[in-house]
């Protein structure tokens, strides 16, 4: 079976879990090896790269990683021999796989909801236009590189897991004339980042900043708190929950959408979601053309009652 | 300061989008400039204003009717319009398009030499945001990407980008290629003097030989991917719309539980 290299998204020194479904549907295209940027993992992030089948992890370390170009030459060096390179999606993500497909004469595909191998080939499935239209592609090159969504994949540890065996990469990272003049971390919170959650509890202009219900009901079901644009430019939350074609294109089990009317922009993040569920005002309001369950009603009235009666549901 | 932006010509978000024989459908009667690119016309024409001297060349990659995308960039203040077009890009991939704009930046840039080069963070079409990245590396210029603020001083650009994780400030020597996000600035509307301009205002149209450009090189032929299956989602089924009296609270806390979601 040939080598397909997964690009790890870490955090704090741990697997973020779209690196254990890129792992997992690494094992149906080939043999998973992780590729690792940055100081080697722990024991326990190794063990669970094992667990979900990588073989190997290939790490490679070295200053200013951040840098599309650098990390292009870090990802290409240790994932030579691999047909096959996925990665999650992400806008930092994007550029190192433009960048080591030039290098390589790779083909790509980001935004992918899926992979498989059709007669050695690598085909994608993505939903494009706001997510009305499903999109089959190929990659006819030799080398595929896939930038894969979160969500699309169910993780699954392998039946027989992987040796994990730790591996060195030396190699020699380009000088960029781009310059990291400052990095400042964005404060995560204890809960599920947006792209990654299984639930997004989003508000709009409706809350009128008021996110307490919104944060109650997500943290309630485990998810994360998504906003409007038109939240985040009123400052009543920070850009980073911002969902949206130009914020973070989110596709969970389940979607809420709380005083959000569904924009077209605001609907080509959201809108691969699972099930969508909305509560709006407004009976015209377009956010129902794609609900599975609308209720038209004043979020402050409803979203209470809601949460009482999982509770109650949850109690009993 | 010698500014060029890329525009591209796109379907309106709000027009029913579709797929023809594998590539997004194009028409002239709902197409427009990438909205996107707003931002970047916007981006260029203010520091052009700062520096109180300089020139904004538009430039498209299209068939016939993206001429409407440069129109545009012209009605809201470029200063020059340029239109590649050519059957053979027909087809071509983001490493295909980057090679002609490449190639047709470097045109420009030899007539007299570009600061920068300005794109807007996505197309709206296709939303893969490689471009600038792949531009930037067949150029051999500085990239700067997803900068939602942007400065230029002493021969080098400066930029700030949030990213999920992090909010980070960039540096690079110019020339260099910048992308913009839609926070990056408020583009401004035409007005009626540059758009009764903008309809007589020359148009630069090149081909792939005036670019020196193999044909070979891009189009379909030249694409690492193609699309083999395109077809529109059915709408979701079943869908529930109730009316709160009072109880659709608890009727949506039970679809939820119902579902397994709660
Ligand atoms: C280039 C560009 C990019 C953009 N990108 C994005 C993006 O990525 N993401 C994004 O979200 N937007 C984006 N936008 C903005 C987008 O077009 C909309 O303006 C925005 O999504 C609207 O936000 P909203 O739904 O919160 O506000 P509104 O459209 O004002 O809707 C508020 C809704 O709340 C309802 N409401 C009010 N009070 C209550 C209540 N008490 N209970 C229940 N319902 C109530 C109202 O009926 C209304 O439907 C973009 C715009 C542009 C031009």
């Amino acid at each position: 079976m040939s080598t397909v290299a997964v690009l790890i998204d870490h955090r704090d020194g741990a697997v973020t879990r779209p690196s254990l479904e890129a792992l997992t549907l690494a094992r149906s295209l080939g043999t998973p090896v992780a590729v690792w940027l940055g100081a080697a993992p722990g024991a326990d992030a190794t063990a669970q790269l094992g667990e979900y089948g990588a073989a190997e992890v290939r790490v490679v370390d070295g200053d200013n990683l951040r840098l599309s170009a650098r990390a292009a030459a870090a990802v290409g060096a240790a994932s030579e021999d691999a047909a096959v390179l996925l990665m999650i999606s992400t806008f930092v993500s994007k550029e190192i796989a433009t960048r080591l497909a030039l290098a390589t004469g790779a083909g790509v595909v980001v935004d992918a909801a899926g992979a498989e191998l059709v007669d050695g080939k690598v085909e994608t499935l993505q939903t494009v236009f706001a997510a009305t239209w499903n999109v089959r592609s190929r990659i006819e090159s030799d080398k595929a590189i896939v930038g894969i969504r979160p969500n699309t994949t169910m993780a699954a540890p392998a039946q027989t897991p992987g040796a994990a065996t730790v591996v060195d990469i030396q190699v020699d990272l380009p000088e960029t004339r781009e310059r990291v003049v400052a990095v400042e971390a964005v404060e995560q919170g204890d809960g599920v980042p947006l792209a990654e959650a299984p639930v997004v509890v989003s508000g709009g202009r409706g809350t009128g900043g008021d996110y307490g219900l919104v944060g109650e009901l997500a943290e309630l079901l485990g998810g994360a708190v998504g906003a409007s644009r038109d939240a985040t430019d009123e400052g009543w939350i920070s850009h980073e929950h911002m969902v949206g074609q130009t914020g973070t294109t989110v596709t969970p089990a389940l979607y809420v959408a709380c005083g959000i009317s569904g924009a077209v922009h605001h609907r080509g993040g959201m809108q691969a979601s699972g099930t969508i569920v909305s509560i709006n005002m407004d009976p015209d309001a377009p956010i129902f053309d794609i609900s599975d369950f609308g209720v038209v009603g004043n979020l402050f009235d409803v979203v209470p009652q809601t949460i009482a009666r999982i509770k109650e549901h949850r109690g009993s | 300061m010698r500014i060029l932006v890329t525009v591209k010509h796109t379907p309106d978000l709000q027009s029913q989008r579709s797929f023809t024989d594998g590539h997004v459908t194009r028409s002239a009667e709902d197409g427009t400039m990438n909205e996107l690119d707003e931002n970047a016309v916007e981006a260029a024409l203010q520091l052009v204003e700062a520096a109180g001297e300089g020139e904004v060349y538009a430039l498209t990659v299209g068939g016939p009717d993206a001429v409407a995308a440069v129109r545009k960039a012209l009605q809201l203040g470029a200063h020059h319009a340029i239109h590649v077009c050519d059957d053979a890009i027909a087809g071509s991939d983001v490493f295909g398009t980057a090679k002609v704009i490449a190639a047709a930046v470097t045109k420009v840039h030899e007539e007299a030499p570009l600061d920068l080069v300005i794109t807007g963070m996505a197309a709206l079409d296709g939303l893969t945001s490689m471009l600038p990245t792949a531009l930037a590396a067949e150029l051999d210029w500085s990239q700067l990407t997803l900068a939602s603020a942007l400065s230029v001083a002493d021969g080098e650009a400066t930029i700030e980008r949030h990213l999920p994780d992090a909010h980070e400030t960039l540096s690079a020597p110019l020339p260099a290629v910048v992308s913009v996000t839609d926070e990056a600035n408020k583009p401004r509307y035409p007005n009626f003097k540059l758009i009764m301009a903008a309809r007589k205002a020359p148009v630069a149209q090149w081909s792939l030989t005036d670019l020196g450009v193999d044909a070979a090189t891009v189009g379909s032929g030249a694409a690492r991917t193609s699309v083999v299956d395109a077809s529109e989602r059915p709408p979701r089924e079943n869908r529930i719309k109730v009316t709160d009296t009072g109880d659709a609270g608890t009727q949506l806390a039970d679809f939820l539980i119902e579902k397994g979601l709660a």
